[in-house]
């Protein structure tokens, strides 16, 4: 879906001048990483995670946060059809009236910037499809729905946020970082299974 | 947390609609699907395709033992984790001959380390053989400080067999003369220890098998054994560190308890077995020692040794994407 090809504004992810060095798959991936939904989230939540994911790397089948969050998605919401894929991109639910709803079910108890970060980029998405929707985010243990629309200013955000994340998946493994969040990530064994104190 | 599931007598598997049943003249028993992480099967198994589909779906293989406890083959159910990017560097990382060497060496720099903390552990209360085992100790560093030169994996592969030769060595002056080692043999194993090893290798190889089934590694490429001397070869790598850790104190334990006595073991000298009695005993032992659990520092939460081989996986996969060199476990606790 995208036309843009090795001419790509590069990020340094140490912080320095030099070009990050490419994963060896580069030139076969460069201008066809496919963004999704979860790519965008991760992106916001840690970018080790979003690498790992990207390159097949996934974890998520022995996490129980995430068995958790499947579940609760496939109870809470039995009523609507789910999971609605449009060019690889998958929605959890939608509903149609005025405007089109796109749903996402989240089972976390805090509102966070990396789901609204996600629904956005769907919107993004049917938007330049020429669909108008609107989205609402799910927190089924919060009892909490939130609405959320577009800005231009959105916009521009996700666009951005998309050429970061294809920078990130062409480079190199994004060395593992320790934050609030790893604790409950189920990368936290790969990434710090190295990381002890030795007699 | 998904257990090892042990079968020791004759009989067949049969699947009804989603479960599992394992049956024999003395009755019928309910496989836990869900709980089971793998299956060693050391009877004679009859199963239909139906019981293969079933397992293979859920991700649990079966790993086969013949008559003697010698491995013969596993159902390694089809790949579901694959990341084309990290086969690659695995691939690259065996073609390329530094690499290759680095990784090779670090096999045997595990191994051997963990080699050294169960001879200096087991000779810390025997004053009588306390300085002939430092000496082993010492010839062992030395011949593991000839690995920095070395050029190619055959002479690596020397140096580490010249390293177990110097443990056996070692150990046949810790154990009783019952137990002694003399020379390593494997098919048959000669007497009561070269069985005991022999046994618990088949044992940490499918176990790390199982393991590296459960990530994105491809178990046909690895770096000390070559990748086309047994299907799996990469299991061999790995096993060579966390044989000292589990088999080695396993056997410890058994002698040292004098957990072994009449009808463990069946045949002669020269073509020694252990018997159903003496697999059982061994494989609870075995079962036990991989749920043991100790603080890993780095995770701050408790691992078990089962878990530390996973982990192991995860800082091979880490080391050929580039992320962060690989150091082979030795026993920190």
């Amino acid at each position: 879906m995208s036309d843009e090809t090795t001419k790509e504004k590069e990020k340094s992810f140490d912080g320095s001048l030099s070009e990050p060095e490419r994963s060896i798959h580069a030139e076969v991936f460069l201008g066809s990483v496919r963004i999704t939904g979860v790519k965008v989230n991760y992106y916001h939540v840690c970018e080790t995670k979003l690498w790992l994911f990207s390159h097949n790397i996934s974890l998520e089948k022995e996490s129980d946060n995430v068995a958790i969050g499947k579940m609760l998605h496939e109870d809470r919401y039995k009523k609507n059809s789910k999971n609605i894929t449009i060019d690889g991109i998958s929605i959890d639910f939608v509903k149609t009236g005025k405007k089109l709803e796109i749903h996402e079910v989240k089972k976390s108890k805090k509102i966070d910037v990396a789901d609204r970060a996600q629904l956005l980029f769907y919107l993004y998405f049917l938007k330049k499809k020429g669909i108008d929707a609107v989205g609402v985010l799910n927190y089924p243990l919060l009892n909490k729905t939130e609405k959320i629309e577009l800005t231009p200013e959105d916009e521009a955000i996700t666009e951005k946020d998309i050429k970061n994340i294809k920078n990130i998946v062409l480079g190199s493994m994004p060395p593992p970082e320790r934050k609030r969040i790893c604790s409950k990530c189920a990368y936290k064994e790969f990434c710090f299974c190295g990381d002890r104190d030795r007699v | 947390m998904r257990e090892d599931f042990y079968i020791l007598q004759d009989g067949i598997l049969k699947r009804k609609e989603n479960t599992v049943y394992f049956e024999n003249k003395e009755g019928r028993k309910i496989l836990p699907i869900n709980k089971i992480s793998s299956i060693f099967a050391y009877g004679n198994l009859s199963f239909s395709s139906g019981v293969v589909s079933y397992l293979s779906k859920e991700g649990i293989p079966i790993h086969f033992f013949n008559y003697y406890g010698f491995y013969e083959g596993s159902m390694y159910p089809r790949e579901t984790l694959i990341s084309g990017d990290l086969v690659i560097q695995q691939a690259e990382h065996y073609l390329n001959p530094e690499r290759r060497l680095y990784l090779a060496g670090k096999f045997i720099e595990g191994a051997c380390g963990n080699i050294l903390r169960n001879l200096r552990y087991y000779a810390r209360n025997r004053e009588d053989i306390q300085e002939a085992i430092e000496s082993y100790a010492t010839s062992i560093e030395s011949e593991l400080s000839c690995l920095e030169g070395a050029k190619a994996v055959p002479s690596m592969m020397r140096t580490e067999g010249k390293i177990r030769e110097l443990y056996y060595n070692a150990l046949d002056e810790i154990f009783p003369e019952e137990y002694r080692i003399i020379k390593r043999t494997r098919r048959p194993p000669e007497n009561k220890m070269n069985t005991l090893i022999s046994f618990g290798n088949s044992l940490v190889y499918s176990t790390t098998l199982s393991e590296i089934y459960n990530t994105q590694l491809n178990p046909t490429i690895s770096y000390l054994h070559e990748p086309f001397e047994r299907r799996f070869s990469l299991s061999l790598d790995v096993s060579e560190i966390f044989k000292p850790i589990l088999v080695d104190r396993i056997i410890f334990k058994l002698v040292n308890k004098n957990m072994l006595g009449g009808n463990c073991f069946r045949g002669e000298i020269g073509n020694m077995l252990l018997s159903e009695k003496g697999k059982k005993i061994f494989l609870k032992e075995y079962d036990e020692k991989l749920k043991t659990t100790i603080k890993h520092k780095g995770l701050n939460q408790s691992v078990s040794y089962k878990r530390l081989i996973r982990l192991e996986l995860y800082k091979l996969s880490k080391h050929v994407l580039g992320a962060e060199e690989y150091k082979p476990l030795v026993m920190w606790w």
